[in-house]
């Protein structure tokens, strides 16, 4: 390790922003500025610990369970009598996760300087749904997987219902009902994979006690899981809370809710499906394909229907996870290589889209698309960075975006060539609605009215530059990401072929 | 089981003695002080009640065997003492909130006198033996209840919550005593324990044993509160001054499960080795599964349309009893234990709650939904305490509350009664509707005027007529909080937090305090 790292370091990403929440409770709310500054202050250290992780981890080890997850810290016993541990670690799909949870924060973190009432709660909030997010991807213990899991969602309701929208209310309480009915299948499962996988909340140690569970009692607890997951993804037909949602949400929790949290669906069936009940997972990926498929395609199609930008970015967000979905179904290496990496790119892409949105809705105070025009001779460097953004989310070559669909894609085929040919029409509809978006927003005759919209200021270009400079090179040389999941991801396809061989697609 | 006889019991009963001796004293004490020291005789209740507490304390952690004292009237096994502290510690909360209450000022020293006599008639509930015993500790509990609910002076509501209680709760403890007789011919016993050792060997057969069971939690159902003997609830809770209505919501329950248990578990099942079996074809389990999905229904969904906060707690606490009915099909000791664990987090977090909403009581004036409005740039610190009691009650981590239903829904899961257990935590998605809109209405609406100008100081003024017409004379208007309901919201608080996060310490007690097989 060329870094230096410090002790617990998992411990301290999570807390960190905690500790930071619990200064700015106790700042003056008269200076905003220390406000933002701790605010700040509160993200940079775990976005450099991310960093160290990413540098430190070691990336070959042959596919041994036992050396996926490393920095681990516990178990440390906390509830005894329930055989309750505190213990964290990363494998690789975990620390891309981490590593993107930490830059999506401390971009969201900046981006949220434009919030001008009530600074300490939203930045406090905002600090604890960070705690909550870093706890999901590190979290080895069923039990503090659960709670990191439900403490992200009282911070969003109150991001999204306080600072959102004309409609926040009604979006702010369906994305939190919507959630905590998925939960309570988790809780349900989990407390049944408890008392049958030999009364331990170690995920490990669930990975071998669950296997001699009946085939019925694994096909139930999958959907159970799969539910709660899918809601979060989101995947049909549990995807309508998504648009209201990201409509009503300010900008910067559009981001993190587009660029983090629906990352924890995918996640959670890797971590949690794949790894917990792989006999079921191999039986029932065509589940995951078909809805795979459906997201891909349906959710294009309503992108395309959008005249709101923002839905529109919102709607192409289901669509591009649907990729993943179709990738992990595969249960090859490529596929699902290129669904972690889609996941990965999908957040710093998606990300970049909103903070767009964002960047044009405090100018124009509107996002209808057919309200602009002619944009691109008024704002140059805003137009320039939109046309990377879209078209790395439309998948052109050189981009991040190309690489991980290219990847799902040449999975997915191997496996399910039919629901592959379909889905890849989405390629086509949504390279059509983001050109066909470009055109009405930025060709053209410039619409009069936005003759002194001004450029992107210096604070919304330290937002989206690094962002754009990531998409770039990961587009170019995605290697970075893809050794880092290469052989967890490995292990974990073998884990599931191994236990449903035979069990092929169609 | 160790049978004393009267006098040999009487040392056990030391903490039970101190009450009675208590609330008499507190009684003569307002006969010959009369008003003129009014606001001591909580703080004296509180004193008897910590004596008593005390004095119950050392028995908490014994093991092994129970005592049967009074000739096997009153039981003292490690539920009772486990139940005993629980009592205590409403009494002295509901003494605590009474004791700055602007509604009870006149209620004097009976207040506090009664609310001792009830604690005494809440622990012979949980210790009932006989089944006399158990008759007349409920009642003991019911009048006092009724004469606690109808004792604002002066006030409609209050005396018309408290007629209704009382006939609500003369029929059902009238068909529990039918009920009570129907066992008693059966067996030709009123000790539990002996009828117990007829059933089991055959005394009777399934279908009368059923339908006295049947009346039985007629009587029952209303003390907790459950479907369909719920119908009382949020009237009297409404009608109830608010430390009354949090001392309703928590007391009699809890006594009510108590005693459910104490007959279900003695009389009509039997102990094998690791938990108990119901009697031969009596399949009670089944029929309380049936009342515990009814009441977690009924209690939510009722409590979606409620726009009187005190109502809506209401409801909330009929949901609450459906819960803890589902513990009760268990038949574990795990069950037991969730039953209890679960009456302590709903304990800190129900009272909490109410503290914070007599308070906006208090200060606005009404029990609306609306008085709530904009607690948040009022009183802060209530309104976050306020949201902790909510996400506890919602059963969220890291709140007791969630603490709570997870110990019981493990013990469902367990027990194989997945279904009851899924419906229960759909529940808790239901009950998601109506806390959070507390939460909203609390924290959320108002919150956007400060936009605009700081102009007009007071938060709202259409919507909240209570705070002031002009936003100059509500600061005159507001009348300072007591720091000691603060300071209690805020140790309530700050428990349901910790106990959220690590509670071992309070399952140990609970499991070894309760010494089950």
């Amino acid at each position: 390790m060329f870094l230096a790292t410090i002790d617990n370091v998992l411990s301290w990403m999570i807390f960190f922003p905690l500790i930071g929440a619990a200064v700015i409770l106790l700042l003056p709310a008269k200076r905003p500025n220390w406000i933002k500054g701790v605010g700040v202050a509160a993200t940079l250290p775990p976005l450099w610990w991310a960093i160290e992780l990413f540098a430190g981890f070691q990336r070959r080890f042959g596919g041994e369970p036992l050396k996926q997850f490393q920095y681990l810290e516990g178990p440390r016993p906390w509830i005894e009598s329930f055989n309750i541990n505190y213990t964290l670690g990363v494998d690789g799909i975990s620390i891309s996760m981490v590593l993107l949870t930490a830059l999506i924060c401390t971009i969201a973190v900046i981006a949220s300087f434009g919030i001008n009432r009530q600074l300490k709660a939203y930045f406090a909030l905002f600090l604890l749904l960070d705690t909550g997010m870093m706890g999901v991807f590190c979290a080895l213990d069923f039990f503090l997987f659960y709670v990191f899991w439900e403490i992200m969602l009282l911070p969003m309701y109150f991001l999204i219902g306080i600072w959102g929208g004309p409609n926040k209310i009604y979006a702010a309480i369906k994305f939190f009902l919507y959630t905590l009915f998925g939960s309570v299948f988790m809780l349900l499962a989990v407390i049944f994979l408890y008392f049958k996988a030999g009364k331990t909340f170690d995920m490990a140690e669930m990975m071998q006690g669950a296997r001699g569970l009946a085939m019925t009692a694994q096909v139930l607890l999958w959907f159970a899981f799969y539910i709660a997951f899918a809601i979060k993804i989101p995947a049909f037909p549990f995807h309508t809370w998504l648009p209201d949602a990201h409509v009503e949400a300010p900008t910067a929790i559009s981001v993190i809710l587009a660029g983090v949290l629906l990352k924890m669906g995918t996640y959670g069936l890797l971590r949690v499906n794949y790894a917990l009940l792989p006999e079921a997972t191999a039986k029932l990926a065509w589940v995951l394909a078909l809805i795979g498929m459906i997201n891909i395609v349906y959710g294009a199609l309503c992108a395309m229907a959008q005249s709101d930008l923002k839905k529109l970015v919102a709607y192409s967000s289901i669509s591009h996870m649907g990729y993943v979905m179709l990738g992990m179904a595969s249960l090859t290496p490529q596929g699902v290589n290129g669904a972690v990496l889609q996941m990965f790119n999908h957040g710093t892409i998606t990300a970049m889209l909103f903070l767009l949105v964002g960047v044009l809705y405090d100018r124009a105070h509107h996002r209808q698309i057919d309200g602009f025009g002619g944009l691109a001779n008024q704002v140059p460097v805003y137009t320039g960075i939109t046309a990377l953004a879209f078209f790395a989310s439309l998948g052109l070559p050189g981009l991040s975006g190309f690489v991980s669909e290219v990847l799902v894609f040449m999975g997915g085929f191997r496996t399910f060539p039919l629901y592959t040919i379909v889905s890849a029409t989405g390629i086509v509809i949504t390279a059509a609605y983001l050109l066909w978006t470009l055109q009405r927003m930025f060709l053209g005759e410039l619409n009069p009215k936005y003759a002194t919209l001004t450029d992107m200021n210096r604070r919304e270009l330290i937002t989206l530059v690094p962002l754009g400079i990531i998409v770039i090179i990961l587009g170019v040389w995605p290697l970075p990401v893809l050794d880092l999941i290469g052989d967890t991801l490995g292990f974990l396809v073998g884990h599931v072929n191994g236990a449903g061989a035979g069990l092929a697609g169609f | 089981m160790v049978a004393l006889e009267n006098f040999g019991s009487l040392k056990h009963f030391l903490p039970e003695c101190l009450l009675m001796g208590g609330a008499l004293l507190v009684l003569v004490l307002d006969m010959v002080w009369g008003a003129r020291r009014r606001a001591l005789y909580p703080w004296l209740g509180v004193g008897v009640l910590a004596l008593a507490g005390l004095a119950a304390l050392p028995g908490a952690g014994l093991r092994g065997e129970g005592l049967a004292l009074f000739e096997q009237m009153f039981t003292l096994d490690g539920f009772t003492r486990v139940f005993r502290l629980f009592f205590v510690l409403v009494g002295a909360l509901t003494l605590l909130m009474a004791a700055r209450s602007r509604e009870l000022r006149g209620a004097g020293g009976e207040f506090t006198g009664l609310t001792l006599i009830v604690v005494l008639g809440m622990i012979l509930m949980a210790g009932a033996g006989n089944l006399v015993m158990a008759y007349l500790a409920m009642e003991t509990v019911s009048l006092l209840s009724y004469t606690l609910v109808g004792s604002l002076r002066g006030n409609r509501r209050s005396h018309e919550a408290g007629l209704k209680y009382v006939i609500f709760g003369g029929v059902a403890s009238g068909a529990m005593l039918y009920g009570f007789s129907w066992l008693f011919g059966l067996t030709g016993t009123l000790d539990l324990a002996a009828m117990g050792e007829a059933f089991r060997a055959g005394a009777a057969q399934p279908l009368p044993v059923f339908l006295a069971l049947v009346l039985i939690l007629v009587g029952l159902g209303f003390k907790m509160a459950a479907a369909p003997f719920h119908m009382w609830c949020p009237d009297v809770y409404e009608g109830a001054p608010v430390a009354v209505t949090a001392f309703l919501s928590v007391g009699p329950k809890a006594a009510g499960f108590a005693l459910t248990l104490r007959i279900l578990y003695t009389a009509l099942a039997e102990p094998t080795g690791s938990g108990w079996l119901p009697i031969a074809g009596l399949p009670w389990p089944t029929l309380i599964a049936v009342m515990a999905v009814a009441t977690m229904f009924i209690g939510n969904l009722s409590a979606l349309w409620q726009d009187n906060l005190k109502r809506l707690m209401a409801y909330s606490s009929i949901a609450h009893a459906g819960y803890l009915l589902a513990g009760l099909v268990l038949l574990t000791p795990a069950g037991v234990t969730a039953i209890v664990f679960y009456l302590f987090a709903y304990l800190i977090m129900n009272f909490g709650a109410f503290m914070v909403i007599a308070a906006v009581a208090e200060e606005s004036g009404s029990g609306g939904i609306d008085g709530i409005r904009g607690l948040w740039r009022r009183r802060p610190f209530l309104a976050v305490m306020m949201l902790i009691f909510l996400i506890s009650l919602t059963g969220l981590p890291p709140a007791f509350g969630f603490i709570g239903k997870f110990y019981l829904f493990a013990a469902l899961i367990e027990g194989g009664w997945l279904w009851l257990a899924l419906l229960g935590l759909l529940n808790s998605v239901i009950s998601l509707g109506y806390y959070m809109r507390i939460a909203r209405v609390m924290l959320i609406d108002g919150t956007e005027d400060a936009a605009p100008a700081p102009t007009g100081a007071a938060p709202a003024p259409v919507l909240h007529p209570a705070t002031g017409p002009a936003g100059v004379a509500a600061p005159a208007a507001t009348p300072a909080l007591s720091p000691l309901s603060v300071a209690i919201v805020g140790v309530l608080g700050v428990l349901t937090v910790l106990l959220g996060i690590y509670w071992e310490p309070l399952r140990l007690f609970a499991e070894r305090g309760l010494a089950l097989p």
